[in-house]
């Protein structure tokens, strides 16, 4: 980084150093008298403004024969006289003006390498002198790779598979040798945490310390490759690349149901299918022939993208900036390429132009979607793309059978009878009756369970005020009038322009049942029971009656009273009566503000209740003059309420949530449009969404191989092209993350980026023949993972001798074994897999382990975190719920993404705040005390012992002298203050421990010692 | 050079310098041979990459306080008094501003909205400041502010994003992230970087607002949080105390220290530093936490209650916490957002009641800095993340006043920390609606802000996907009339 270059670290030596490592591995500086070193200084500080895409003087110095060629003003170097070139006097700003343009000058030791490569008369290599006209040379990346020879070397004895042969011939070029082979313990536990992402088990290392045999790792290897927590392990990494997450992201963030394409992954690296057919199912599944369940699932792949919903959001924007994603996650993920770069300009760097990145993105612009919701108070409009419906059999069976008795129950509620019909004239004449006498009453006593203030005004009228919670009851106590009591009727009022009827949304209200009691003079209360209830606006209102907390009587508008009329079954004669208004409800806070209760004793109390305002112009106008529209019109509506169809509308109502309750599995998909003509879309100029120019049609980059010859232009053929034998990078970029994953670093480095920007491989003929082994394996995954492992070079210890640290301190000639702080998923399921919490369940829909309060605050959204029942919270950690906008924090601290965007290379950082997770974090502190208590049950009681199998279930090996000593005192002293301190003893041994809780208690302490070793939280 | 690979290295000076503080042995010859020691700054913690660095030139700011006003205060309300405007209260919006205007909620032909507010002249400076901010008005001779300042984003949570990041979509590094990443932290007990959060809730834009985007996740900002434990698992299990905790410390770092002997991986070094910090902030952040303590003339110049989530309370622990050599420390007070649809979210009712909860602290805060000798190496910075029309939003014709969203103009304000006190910079139109005059980006912000700090905005960069990567994106300029 230029900054501390120029402020801390100023020093050309330290500078060369730097430069070595990156260019051509360590300790090595490349003799100046070389081109490479020389075209990548130029690649990095002047290609930008003299290169492929800009020729500032004409002048281009992305090749050698460029630079001899020159710009304008005629040859940029003299070979063999640096102080006589003019790009040497304008680095060194003797001509004006100083390049590289306004920018900070060339460091000393880059001009240095220019002038000795300069003076040495400008070598390179043959093939490199080409006019600048003549077609560029291909960078490396984008020429397919040739299976190279498998070189010789000279300790041959050591090379257990080709990979060892590239690896040691450089090493042996280097003059260093391999490291030894890491002890049993110390790769069995490697290879387990590689394959599967768990610990071996204490049963595991002692077979396979015992067995002597031969192949007895490979036989290890064959087991865990066929180990189902395979796919799971090897299914992370995926999912950071597919931006895999159960919400949509943004500010709403509301859940969505994908973990049916994740078990998808899980399973097909289990099956290990082949790369070729992951990538074309998982692209275009949809658009297979004879496309089953699984390809269209897998088709789902894109659909992990983000999804805006934000209030005021242009829905075609929202859906832009997912095909935006789409092209620069299928770009990184099976291109390593940073197309991205060229959504507003030309590549800088690589060979893609804005046009290519718009052709790319036709690909995608053809799939189908819908815009639903536009709610009348917010704005509400969002993108709808396919979904699956994935029911078992018995689902499916019973989801039919609520179909058919929804159809038969909808169809006895919408028949019309003779008595219905009589029963709706009745009930006009009801409406249309004069309105009675309504006597307020003025409660003596109102008390809100959640804690509202209630005020009584000298009107009777109630308002609430104060805390407003999620849901609550309102009981008000109230004498009756003397007159025996018909019917209540409740006023929801708005006071505008301030007071509202709720205090939900917008002053929304919902009042979700009514309980009435009565009691006569110095009598008990008793229920009474209630037979009917209307409302003027609402014709749910008759759900006031029933149980069911998630139906009722609502009002929505801020500027609006409401009134709803309950009647009983018999007139009410009493002293007093307590009224319970229940908001039971889902919505949030959807609580009275302020109402009004009154009673009448007159026989007909409907009338001026009101109706919704169309319905009222009906009843209003006379049978006669109805016009058919109409009359069906208050049929419908009147069925809608009749108290004789009640129990039909209630068991509907019961069919629906019953349907809800089925739980179907759904995934999310992609289907496309019928196209009749090649997919294109608009390009963009600048990027911009706003900004349409000419229109583009689906192709592939120019500069990479073109689209096979069975394929179509569209999603199916672009997927055809990715796995086309001819393209240049997919299998590269492929085994290169593979190689990532077991050496923490890609022989690539820069495992998103191969292009031109990107870092050089370390080991060039290495990752072409692991590309072309994949190929010559039919695209299989395991295959490679085998040969890796099995390598000598994977099963080397990972011990840093000094000499190591100080030439290769990155280990890219690997000369020592793999060794870093495990995943952030890892670091959970080793401390469950140590303590014997870990549940083995594979696949299903996400779990929510414990996590701490307050990590859900959203203030758009009232979802709940709603921890896990049973092991369902000693899951994996694969399968902890994703949500984009609160990630789980105890794998975000161990840098874990958000998933918001494709992550192709996680950082990995030690710090403060994941010692703390690992210490106090309660899950952590769980294990230990699992950890204890498994190791007084499975050891001998003997401290030793007992320490010796914890250390084992942590790091796989058994506790060397030194290391036993400090456990057992640190044990001695917590024992011996736990029996003193009984209480501190059950805190930390747990409630109902069983047996001494001070000797738990005491080695739970040590269990959280161990689960935070260096080793236990490291691939060692 | 690649960033990360001077980042790599950094960590690696510092495990050079725990080696030779703790004096162990191993390694240290080794280490010699790839970096030289004499070309290390004399650092007294071994924190790693916060270990302080040196800016590109002297800096006039050490560390920020930045307020940020989540949800979009009205500055026509507040800040940029608008005479004109309130003459033609109630009239129609002249076509040709609103015309092919994409706004959240407003339909159709909006009608202008005069603040109801009184402003006046304050200071020597004669800063025109509302009537709603009585507080900040006793400072303004302190304070510039920042009248023209246009976004791009409409939308809360993409435009706080981008006033963090740079950026409208998430995935980018947050100012606080580059300059903890830039600069290191000058605190050994505490994070570079903490956020604190009061009013409604979370901001829109949510954690992303503070993320580390592409850069190592140890520069995020560090929530500390206003329930339960500031740092999530701060406290230790129930019935450990603090001397089990280091006890148990003692014998991780013993074991792990008998593990580097025989595998000699320096990154162990970084492990058992990282423990001592853990056990360190387990002590220094309640410390921190603990304003009870303040003399009752703090309480009474912050208007703080110890024990309540409330922005006072966040003020005076943003004061705290610069004290202690934290880097960037800042505060989200989420609840501007006043669309007038109905009392809660008016400019009527609400406006004033979110002044009276923010204006006395934060001016207190520039107060107490200054007194403490503390406000020329503090930048403070007000603002949020669009402003609010000037136009009356009437959704779904609400009788309520309130404004929609407005990315073309809105005012921000900072103090001390090297800029010209008692400026107004920049002039919007007679509505309020365009900046006019000295209009200024969110790049333009934030360019300024890193000159602050001693950072040449276009050098502080990081390699990423293939591209250098900086706060500014490609743009950028110094707003040279605010800098002192």
């Amino acid at each position: 980084m230029r900054m501390r270059v120029h402020g801390l670290l100023a020093g050309a030596a330290l500078l060369a150093g730097i430069a070595s490592v990156r260019a051509a591995g360590p300790a090595t500086s490349p003799p100046a008298t070389e081109y490479a070193p020389v075209q990548a200084i130029f690649t990095a500080k002047c290609v930008r403004c003299h290169g492929p895409e800009k020729q500032k003087n004409g002048l281009r110095l992305d090749t050698r024969g460029a630079v001899l060629e020159g710009g304008i003003d005629g040859p940029a170097i003299v070979p063999g006289k640096s102080a006589e070139s003019r790009l040497v006097r304008q680095i060194l700003g003797e001509n004006k003006p100083r390049m590289p343009y306004k920018e900070p000058p060339l460091e000393a030791g880059e001009i240095a390498a220019i002038r000795a490569w300069i003076d040495a008369g400008a070598p390179g290599p043959a093939e490199a002198k080409v006019a600048a006209e003549a077609p560029v040379q291909k960078h490396w990346a984008y020429v397919k790779p040739v299976r190279p020879e498998i070189p010789a070397v000279k300790l041959s004895a050591w090379v257990k598979t080709p990979i060892d042969a590239f690896v040691l011939a450089r090493l042996e070029q280097e003059g260093l040798a391999p490291s030894p082979e890491a002890t049993r313990e110390t790769l069995l536990r490697r290879v387990t945490l590689d394959l599967t992402g768990l610990p071996p088990t204490p049963a595991e290392i002692d077979a396979f310390v015992a067995d002597t045999s031969a192949d007895a790792y490979e036989k290890v290897v064959d087991r865990l490759l066929a180990s189902p927590h395979y796919g799971e392990r090897w299914a992370r990494p995926w999912l950071d690349l597919a931006r895999y997450a159960d919400t949509n992201g943004y500010e709403k963030d509301r859940r969505r149901t994908g973990w049916k394409w994740r078990d998808w992954v899980i399973t097909a690296f289990n099956a290990d299918m082949p790369f070729r057919e992951f990538t074309i199912e998982q692209i275009a599944g949809d658009m297979l022939k004879d496309a089953g369940p699984d390809q269209r699932i897998a088709a789902g792949f894109h659909r992990n993208t983000l999804l805006n919903q934000e209030g005021g959001i242009d829905v075609e924007e929202a859906r832009w900036e997912t095909l935006v994603d789409r092209v620069n996650t299928t770009a990184t993920v099976w291109l390593g390429t940073t197309l991205a770069c060229a959504q507003c300009h030309n590549h800088k760097f690589d060979p893609f132009s804005q046009k290519d990145y718009y052709r790319m993105l036709a690909f995608f612009d053809n799939a189908e979607y819908r815009v639903e919701g536009e709610g009348p108070k917010v704005m509400d409009k969002w993108i709808v793309e396919p979904e699956l419906e994935l029911a078992t059999p018995a689902q499916a069976a019973r989801k039919k059978s609520i179909e058919e008795e929804i159809a038969r129950v909808q169809s006895r509620l919408d028949a019309t009878t003779p008595a219905l019909a009589a029963a709706q004239a009745a009930w006009e004449r009801e409406r249309t009756a004069p309105p009675p006498v309504w006597t307020p009453l003025r409660p003596t006593a109102a008390r809100s369970a959640g804690g509202a203030t209630l005020a009584v005004a000298e009107d009777g009228s109630v308002t609430a005020s104060g805390p407003n919670p999620e849901r609550d009851t309102y009981t008000l106590a109230a004498r009756l009038p003397a007159a025996p009591v018909t019917a209540f009727r409740i006023d929801a009022l708005a006071d505008p322009p301030r007071g509202t009827p709720g205090r939900g949304d917008y002053g929304a209200f919902a009042v979700t049942r009514l309980v009435v009691e009565a009691a006569p003079a110095g009598g008990r209360l008793r229920a009474v029971p209630l037979a009917r209830a209307e409302a003027d606006s609402d014709a749910n209102a008759a759900a006031l009656l029933d149980r069911d907390p998630e139906t009722g009587w609502r009002g929505s508008d801020p500027d609006h009273s409401y009134a709803a009329v309950i009647q009983p079954q018999a007139a009410v004669a009493g002293d007093r009566v307590v009224i319970a208004l229940e908001h039971q409800g889902k919505q949030p806070r959807y609580n009275l503000r302020h109402f009004r209760l009154s009673v009448t004793s007159s026989p007909h109390p409907w009338g001026g209740l009101g109706l919704p305002e169309k319905v009222q112009a009906i009843v209003a106008t006379p049978r006669s003059q109805r016009t058919e529209a109409q009359r069906k019109e208050l049929a419908d509506y009147y069925r809608g309420i009749a108290p004789a169809r009640e129990r039909d509308r209630q068991r509907l109502r019961e069919l629906r949530k019953e349907m809800v309750a089925l739980a179907i599995p759904t995934a999310m998909t992609l289907r496309e449009r019928p196209a009749g003509e090649r997919p294109s879309t608009p390009l963009r100029v600048r990027g911009a969404f706003t900004s349409p120019g000419d229109r583009v049609y689906a192709a592939v980059p120019a500069a990479l191989h073109p689209l096979p010859e069975n394929a179509m232009p569209n999603r199916l053929g672009l997927a055809l092209w990715l796995v086309d034998e001819n393209n240049p990078l997919t299998p590269r970029v492929t085994v290169n993350r593979i190689w990532e994953q077991y050496f923490g670093r890609g022989l690539v480095e820069t495992s998103e980026d191969f292009g031109i920007q990107g870092d050089r491989p370390s080991h060039p003929e290495l990752l072409d023949w692991l590309a072309t082994e994949l190929l010559s394996q039919g695209t299989r995954l395991k295959p490679i993972h085998r040969l890796i492992v099995l390598s000598a070079t994977y099963r080397q210890s990972s011990r840093f001798t000094p000499e190591l640290l100080g030439r290769d301190p990155y280990n890219r000639l690997l000369a020592r074994g793999p060794r870093f702080r495990v995943e952030a998923e890892m670091v959970r399921d080793i401390a469950l897999a140590a303590s014997g919490l870990l549940s083995g369940k594979v696949g299903g829909p996400s779990v929510f382990p414990f996590q701490p309060e307050g990590i859900w605050d959203n203030p758009y959204s009232d979802d709940r975190w709603q921890l896990s029942d049973g092991e369902d919270r000693y899951r994996r950690a694969v399968y902890t719920f994703a949500r984009r906008t609160a990630p789980y924090p105890g794998l975000t601290v161990f840098d874990a993404p958000s998933r918001e965007f494709c992550t192709a290379r996680r950082v990995r950082t030690n710090t403060p705040l994941q010692a703390l997770t690992t210490l106090n974090d309660p899950v952590f502190f769980e294990a230990a005390r699992a950890l204890a208590a498994r190791t007084l049950k499975e050891a001998a009681a003997a401290p030793e012992e007992r320490a010796a199998l914890a250390f084992r279930l942590c790091t796989a090996r058994r506790p060397k002298p030194p290391e036993l000593a400090p456990l057992l005192s640190f044990e001695e002293r917590q024992l011996a203050r736990f029996r003193a301190d009984p209480e501190a003893a059950r805190a930390v041994a747990g409630a109902g421990a069983p047996g001494e809780a001070a000797e738990l208690a005491a080695w739970t302490m040590v269990a959280n010692v161990l689960l935070n070793l260096d080793e236990t939280l490291t691939k060692e | 050079m690649k960033d990360e690979r001077g980042r790599e290295l950094l960590k690696g000076v510092t495990r050079r310098h725990f080696f030779r503080q703790t004096g162990f042995g191993i390694g240290v010859a080794a280490l010699a041979n790839l970096l030289r020691e004499d070309l290390f700054l004399p650092s007294a913690h071994a924190a790693g990459p916060f270990e302080p660095r040196a800016p590109h030139f002297a800096p006039r700011a050490k560390s920020i306080i930045y307020l940020f006003m989540a949800g979009a205060p009205s500055q026509v309300d507040l800040l940029d008094h608008k005479p004109k405007l309130s003459e033609l209260n109630g009239t129609n919006a002249p076509e040709d501003i609103f015309k092919g205007e994409r706004f959240a909620f407003i339909r159709g032909t909006p009608r202008l909205l005069g603040s109801p507010y009184r402003f006046a002249r304050h200071g020597q400076s004669g800063a025109e400041v509302s009537e709603l901010l009585p507080h900040l008005a006793t400072i303004v001779d302190d304070v510039a502010i920042l009248r023209s300042v246009h976004t791009t984003q409409f939308n809360h949570a993409p435009a706080q994003i981008f006033m963090n990041t740079g950026h409208q979509i998430v995935g980018r590094p947050s100012l606080g992230s580059w300059l903890t990443y830039g600069l290191g932290s000058e605190s050994a007990d505490l994070p570079g970087f903490v956020v604190l959060l009061s009013g409604e809730n979370q901001p829109d834009g949510g954690k992303s607002c503070w993320g580390s985007g592409f850069l190592p996740s140890v520069y995020q900002g560090v929530e500390f949080r206003s329930k339960g434990d500031p740092v999530l698992f701060l406290r230790n299990p129930d019935g450990v105390r603090p001397e089990d905790r280091r006890a148990s410390l003692d014998a991780v770092n013993e074991l792990n220290r008998t593990h580097l002997e025989e595998q000699g991986d320096p990154e162990i070094h970084t492990r058992i530093a990282s423990y001592e910090m853990a056990y360190r902030m387990q002590t220094s952040v309640p410390e921190l936490m603990g304003i009870a303590k303040e003399p009752p003339a703090m309480h009474e110049l912050y208007g703080t209650e110890p024990g309540q989530r409330s922005f006072a309370n966040n003020c005076l622990l943003a004061r705290r916490l610069i004290e202690r050599g934290v880097r960037f420390v800042q505060l989200y007070h989420r609840g501007w957002d006043h669309h007038g649809t109905n009392s809660r979210d008016d400019i009527v009712n609400r406006l004033p009641s979110l002044c009276r909860e923010t204006d006395r602290a934060a001016a207190a805060l520039v107060k107490d800095l200054k007194q403490r000798g503390l406000l020329d190496s503090t930048l403070v910075v007000w603002g949020g993340e669009f402003g609010r029309t000037p136009m009356n939003e009437e959704r779904n014709g609400s009788k309520f006043l309130g404004r929609d969203h407005h990315p073309r103009a809105f005012t921000i304000w900072m103090a001390g920390g090297g800029i010209k006190p008692g400026v107004t910079v920049g002039t919007t139109d007679d509505l309020g609606y365009n900046a006019v005059e000295d209009a200024v980006d969110v790049h333009d912000v934030h360019a300024t802000v890193l000159h602050l700090m001693g950072i040449e905005h276009t050098k502080l960069t990081y390699r990423f996907q293939g591209r250098d990567f900086r706060l500014t994106d490609v743009t950028g300029n110094l707003i040279e009339k605010l800098i002192g």
